[in-house]
């Protein structure tokens, strides 16, 4: 079975919208630090949002395709959060990350392997 | 009930709580994901959009459905401990640790759904589980 080119750049496209919806997540988030009753603000509702919306491209190159090849683009998502972390929050790129974040990738790329 | 919960999810700057907070996140997300599959072969009248009549019953079946019900209350509960981690944790640290979600999903489907395991799936769990706790050490670091 081949996979669709298709079907790679909806899965990529999927996991970026997710990584965005985290960083909406977490701007919302520090809303919090008033208190829980500050729960409801436009941030975390566009966040919210995005993760929602990310699950509509994901399903859809999910249909076509193996998944040995399209599991491990997810881990795109993770690899472009360390950089949003750097560039809106202003968190470091440490070495730590960076071994951790190879560790994971390797790991769903096994998953995916191991599940077709 | 809130200030119970804002307690308990209130962390110190060097804290690991987060990291946990986020590992429960998994856990839940990933038996939501398996009550929504059970939800999914659970029988469910036809609705037609054009004849109201066929609502009711639809609505009926749609609060019947245990499991999608307490799927999504799941999913909402874990979207709540999630802010409440990004609130005092690194987004760079906790993101990934997300990952740790595919590794109970392969757990259970093997226990529910009887799915094969293999070298490649055992050796995918090994390589993420040492991920997150390369993860958890640095979230102490900064």
């Amino acid at each position: 079975m081949n996979t669709p080119a298709s079907s790679i750049l909806l899965v990529m496209f999927a996991s970026v919208i997710g990584s965005f919806g985290a960083v909406f997540l977490k701007m919302g988030a520090a809303k919090l630090k008033g208190g829980l009753r500050y729960l409801v603000n436009p941030q975390l509702a566009i966040g919210v949002g995005l993760f929602l919306g990310s699950s509509i491209p994901f399903l859809m190159g999910l249909k076509h395709g193996e998944l040995s090849v399209l599991y491990p683009m997810v881990s795109l998502g993770y690899i472009c959060s360390l950089f949003w972390s750097r560039l809106f929050f202003g968190e470091p790129i440490t070495r730590g990350k960076l071994g951790a974040l190879a560790l994971i990738a390797l790991g769903i790329i096994c998953i995916g392997v191991g599940g077709r | 009930m809130l200030e119970a919960l804002e307690n308990l999810t209130t962390t110190s700057a060097a804290s690991r709580k987060p990291v946990y907070m986020v590992c429960v996140c998994t856990i839940l997300a990933a038996f939501a994901q398996v009550l929504l599959k059970m939800a999914a072969v659970h029988p469910m009248p036809a609705v037609d959009v054009r004849d109201l009549s066929t609502l009711l019953p639809f609505l009926l079946a749609l609060a019947g459905n245990a499991p999608l019900i307490f799927g999504y209350t799941l999913h909402g509960a874990n979207a709540l401990l999630l802010v409440l981690a990004l609130r005092d944790g690194h987004l760079s640290v906790l993101y990934p640790i997300y990952a740790l979600s595919y590794v109970w999903v392969n757990l259970l489907s093997m226990w529910l759904f009887h799915e094969s395991m293999n070298a490649w799936k055992i050796g995918g769990v090994v390589l993420i589980i040492s991920g997150v706790a390369v993860l958890g050490k640095v979230s102490t670091a900064e």
